[in-house]
């Protein structure tokens, strides 16, 4: 990827990441930990890959993106707003009362969201709708779906992966955000739902592995899906919890805490640094 | 007397569809594994590249449906009443109701009438489960033309719907050249001054065959066919409250959660008069023909007479 294109989605993601940690720090709750860790993938998701409009969020051709991991949605707000749906000024007011943006992600209110989400597993059911949607009237969009590590245990996801290969939704793409902890600990110790390539293959995906913070891996492997035919893919991106913000990273307390000022403070400390170092 | 014709309500979902297929062109229909029961076969063999078969998943099916609907299709997700509204309950609450998306769930073998299976397919909690769920529309239709009003009717509204269609064959009541469907629209099927039978489903024709022997023995009861249960039309029920000064409900569902309770609630509020219930007494059913189990169940025109007698000596 172009040096220069690279560092511009890092610099989105990392405001993506700034505007994240606001919002839950505003909110006095909320979920930083999966927000972070899935920022690069929504860098490169809203600012270089979906065909979208954010003038017109209900375009019927656009690209559709489903956080099926909906607690994770602070980032997906920030890139909304990043992208113009929204002022970014709305973060400040994350899950207040009579605010727009809810506590998950909430299609009838916020504009640029796609689908209605917070009970994991369900998400992805409806990504898979919107592909069969798609290929029923014969438009050329795709289905973008996130998934966490954790979410994976719940059956209803692999319900939806059956029926993806089996309607052979090459026009949906899943992405499991693999941060390895979920709140109860780490994955492979609370219900391992490891090995999750293997899975997704046995049940019919094209599995493609990448680092989750890895722009050239994260390019790759989305032209790799769009060439894939007949079969969806799982893209499984090893990931960093709570990724960007020192005290965050890889600590499971931070999967659904908020930050008191002191902590923010660093946090947004943590992230400038990122962001100057991109600068150069 | 003319012949009764008999036939299930599930049959005509299956034809409704059909019969809708071309008019609306942004109808699918998904089933999950229960075509051939759930008569979606019948669709399915007409424009099979508009049937989704999703397998013995219900709770994918409904998240498939909400995906379907966000995107611009009309989709029929169906199955049995168990499985749809019971199973799949968190699914319909979440990704239809809240969003509220255009999804129709076509839920088949209410009620004890599926009868041989047992209990663990005779769901009798399906209407107390979707009335609590906001914004959701619930039709219960009693024969075969009102179903297949009800279908066309839930096709062309927009938003959720939840029709509860039964197994047995049931008589034909209404008149296809005459009948109107209107959405939230109770209909008063016998006018009457004693006291007001309240119906919904397979129960209707009951009630009516209720009501024809109680006038034969001097008690003059209204009858009203109550095919929307959300949204209740409380005005027609207050109204019989008021002109007929009690009411007893029927349904072939837990009298907990059903019609009884929201007649109740609407008459409570705003013109209290005696609400009696008749239903399913919170208990859960066993195998058995149909017949029998509404006979045992007193879900039958010879127990409503008796309830109703009771009710006026008191």
């Amino acid at each position: 990827m172009d040096e220069h294109v690279k560092r511009n989605l890092k610099r989105k993601a990392c405001q993506i990441r700034l505007g994240a940690v606001e919002g839950v720090f505003c909110a006095k709750a909320g979920h930083p930990g999966g927000a972070l860790s899935i920022a690069d993938l929504l860098a490169y998701l809203y600012f270089k890959e979906m065909r979208i409009d954010p003038e017109n969020p209900k375009w019927e051709d656009r690209d559709r993106f489903v956080l099926s991991k909906g607690h994770a949605c602070p980032s997906l707000y920030a890139a909304l707003a990043l992208r113009g749906y929204f002022s970014m000024d709305e973060m400040k007011t994350l899950r207040h009362p009579g605010a727009m943006l809810q506590g998950h992600p909430d299609m009838k209110h916020i504009p640029g969201v796609d689908m209605t989400t917070g009970s994991l597993g369900q998400g992805v059911s409806a990504a898979c709708g919107m592909a069969l949607s798609g290929k029923i009237s014969e438009k050329d969009y795709r289905v973008y779906a996130v998934l966490g590590d954790g979410e994976i245990e719940e059956g209803q996801v692999w319900e939806s992966a059956m029926f993806a290969a089996h309607y052979k939704l090459d026009n949906l793409c899943v992405i499991v955000d693999n941060n390895g902890l979920q709140i109860d600990g780490p994955v492979a110790e609370v219900c391992s739902p490891y090995p999750i390539p293997e899975k997704f293959a046995a049940f019919g995906f094209h599995v493609i592995n990448i680092d989750g913070h890895d722009y050239d891996q994260i390019e790759a492997a989305m032209e790799e899906a769009k060439a894939v035919k007949g079969k969806p893919t799982a893209i499984i991106a090893k990931t960093v919890k709570g990724k960007d913000v020192s005290f965050m990273e890889n600590n499971v307390n931070w999967h659904g805490a908020a930050p008191n000022a002191e902590q923010y403070e660093v946090a947004v400390k943590d992230l400038n640094a990122v962001l100057a170092g991109l600068e150069g | 007397m003319a012949e009764i014709i008999k036939k299930a309500t599930r049959e005509s979902y299956g034809e409704a569809l059909t019969e809708l297929a071309e008019e609306i062109p942004n109808l699918v229909v998904l089933d999950a594994d229960l075509a051939a029961a759930t008569k979606t076969g019948i669709f399915k063999k007409k424009y099979p590249n508009r049937f989704f078969d999703c397998g013995i998943a219900e709770g994918n099916m409904i998240g498939v449906a909400a995906g379907l609907a966000a995107s611009g299709k009309i989709p029929f997700a169906s199955s049995f009443a168990m499985f749809a509204a019971g199973r799949a309950f968190e699914q319909i609450r979440n990704s239809v109701g809240y969003p509220h998306l255009n999804v129709k769930i076509g839920a088949t073998h209410a009620g004890i009438s599926v009868g041989e299976d047992g209990a663990t397919h005779q769901c009798c909690e399906d209407i107390g489960l979707m009335r609590t769920i906001p914004g959701m529309v619930i039709l219960n239709p009693a024969d075969d033309v009102e179903a297949k009003a009800a279908v066309r009717a839930a096709a062309l509204y927009e938003g959720p719907v939840y029709l509860r269609f039964g197994r047995l064959a049931v008589p034909v009541i209404n008149d296809p050249e005459t009948y109107h469907f209107e959405m939230g629209r109770g209909v008063t099927l016998r006018d009457g001054r004693d006291i007001t039978i309240v119906a919904t489903g397979l129960m209707v024709a009951q009630a009516v065959e209720a009501a024809a022997e109680l006038a034969r023995e001097g008690v003059d009861a209204r009858v009203i066919n109550i095919h929307t249960i959300k949204p209740l039309d409380r005005e027609l029920i207050v109204k019989a409250a008021r002109e007929t000064g009690a009411i007893v409900t029927v349904e072939e569902h837990n009298v907990i959660g059903g019609l009884g309770e929201a007649v109740a609630s609407a008459v409570c509020e705003q013109y209290p008069v005696p609400v009696i219930k008749i239903g399913v007494e919170d208990r859960f059913g066993y195998s058995g023909p149909a017949p029998v189990l509404l006979e045992q169940f007193g879900l039958c025109a010879g127990n409503i007479v008796s309830v109703v007698k009771k009710a006026l000596k008191k």
